[in-house]
């Protein structure tokens, strides 16, 4: 019989020595790297509304061109070798974690269909016995209207996936993760 | 290539667990939406061998003296759920010293910090998917979850596999542990035999004489499964 996969447990809250000691992990996208630089600036809110300081974040994205340095992407071998595409940090006493990053290009989807831009996003944190996962998607993209996930969550709760752009500072996108509330975040079992 | 398996969901921990208080205004309400795995799910971020520090792997080794405590040797393999060997991934572990005591700020525990010890450790699982840490065991600690509430001793372990939804973070428990019974957290899992697979066994093999016990603990990763992906 083939061994059924270990259980998911808590990061509980005191990870931060261990697992997030590392800031650069903060930047996905090194000076060299292709596409519109952003800073995305993440926000965690309880089912009180309340921040939570105590979660770990970790981003997953394509390049500016929609590439993944993955032997899974057919187009590995072109990857933007200055882009990452991987990024960690812990949520400060806001319940807020700013990453630098690109804006991710477009991805294969299912049906051949493209996908629109979107970043991966887990979410680690006491409380949560298994990581929660979303996505993140950029309002006022076009490519949104046709992007078959997108399509999968309910269309009232469909905006709780995109991050807006900051009115005062340029550059700057906002995205919020609202855990066990009526404005709840949709989350995806991967 | 085909798709990743999904998990029986008997193994894998409910998210909603009223006895584990923290859940109740942390995890979500509503029904999870199933992704279908695209390319994004079918990569993730692969870590090299070289980003690896020569006391990354032996969190006794990390200070200038020698923390107190017992000292252990925790190793395992790490396979998928068709028994292939996951190799060269990242593992990284996160515990107490030996007081119980976690070195963090918020950690208000009234037992005392070890300056020889951090309690972070990092290694890369090799060919055959195997990996080892040297370390302290670690301490039980009280918790507000409940009155007299007390974690068992456990180490957090952390695991990307090749994939996004490979993606693991699970903890380790140590065998005959009379708080693994009482513990809210391990009880979240609803099939008792998942629930002993966190607990690592004593092992003699691993045991080296005049220094150190050792605890073997294999870890399964999700494997891809029969059907293609649908693209």
């Amino acid at each position: 019989m083939d061994p059924a996969p270990s259980g998911s447990q808590t990061i509980g809250p005191f990870f931060h020595f261990a697992l997030t000691t590392d800031e650069a992990l903060g930047c996905l996208a090194g000076p060299d790297a292709k596409g519109e630089r952003i800073h995305l600036r993440c926000r965690v809110l309880d089912g009180d509304g309340a921040p939570v300081s105590d979660a770990m974040i970790e981003l997953w994205q394509a390049d500016s061109d929609g590439r993944y340095n993955h032997p899974e992407d057919p187009r590995q071998k072109s990857h933007d070798p200055a882009f990452r595409g991987f990024g960690r940090l812990a949520t400060n006493d806001e319940g807020v974690s700013v990453f630098e990053t690109i804006k991710p290009g477009r991805v294969a989807g299912l049906d051949g269909a493209l996908q629109a831009p979107h970043i991966n996003l887990s979410l680690f944190a006491r409380g949560l016995l298994n990581r929660l996962v979303t996505r993140i998607y950029f309002a006022g993209d076009p490519a949104n209207q046709e992007d078959t996930v997108l399509s999968l969550a309910p269309e009232d709760r469909r905006d709780t996936l995109l991050a807006h752009p900051d009115p005062q500072h340029t550059g700057v996108w906002r995205f919020e993760v609202h855990l066990c509330s009526e404005h709840e975040t949709v989350f995806f079992d991967v | 290539m085909n798709a990743y398996k999904r998990p029986d969901p008997a193994g894998q921990p409910v998210l909603q667990h009223d006895r584990y208080r923290s859940t109740i205004r942390r995890a979500p309400s509503k029904p999870l939406i199933v992704l279908p795995h695209t390319l994004t799910e079918r990569t993730g971020p692969l870590f090299n061998h070289d980003a690896m520090g020569e006391t990354d792997h032996d969190l006794t080794r990390q200070h200038p003296g020698e923390p107190q405590g017992e000292r252990i040797i925790v190793a395992g393999r790490v396979i998928d759920d068709n028994g292939r060997s996951v190799r060269h991934t990242l593992v990284e572990i996160c515990q107490t010293n030996a007081a119980g005591r976690y070195l963090h700020a918020k950690d208000n525990h009234p037992a005392p910090l070890d300056p020889n010890f951090t309690g972070g450790g990092r290694a890369m699982t090799d060919e055959n998917g195997c990996y080892r840490f040297v370390t302290i065991k670690p301490g039980a600690y009280p918790w507000r979850n409940h009155i007299n509430a007390w974690r068992p001793a456990h180490i957090h372990f952390s695991l990307f596999g090749p994939a996004f939804v490979t993606r693991l973070i699970t903890q380790m428990y140590f065998p005959g542990d009379p708080l693994i019974p009482l513990d809210p957290v391990l009880e979240s899992i609803p099939d008792e035999k998942a629930r002993q697979r966190l607990v690592s066994r004593f092992d003699l093999d691993l045991t080296e004489p005049e220094w150190a016990l050792g605890y073997r603990f294999d870890i399964v990763l999700r494997g891809r499964g029969s059907t293609p992906f649908e693209e």
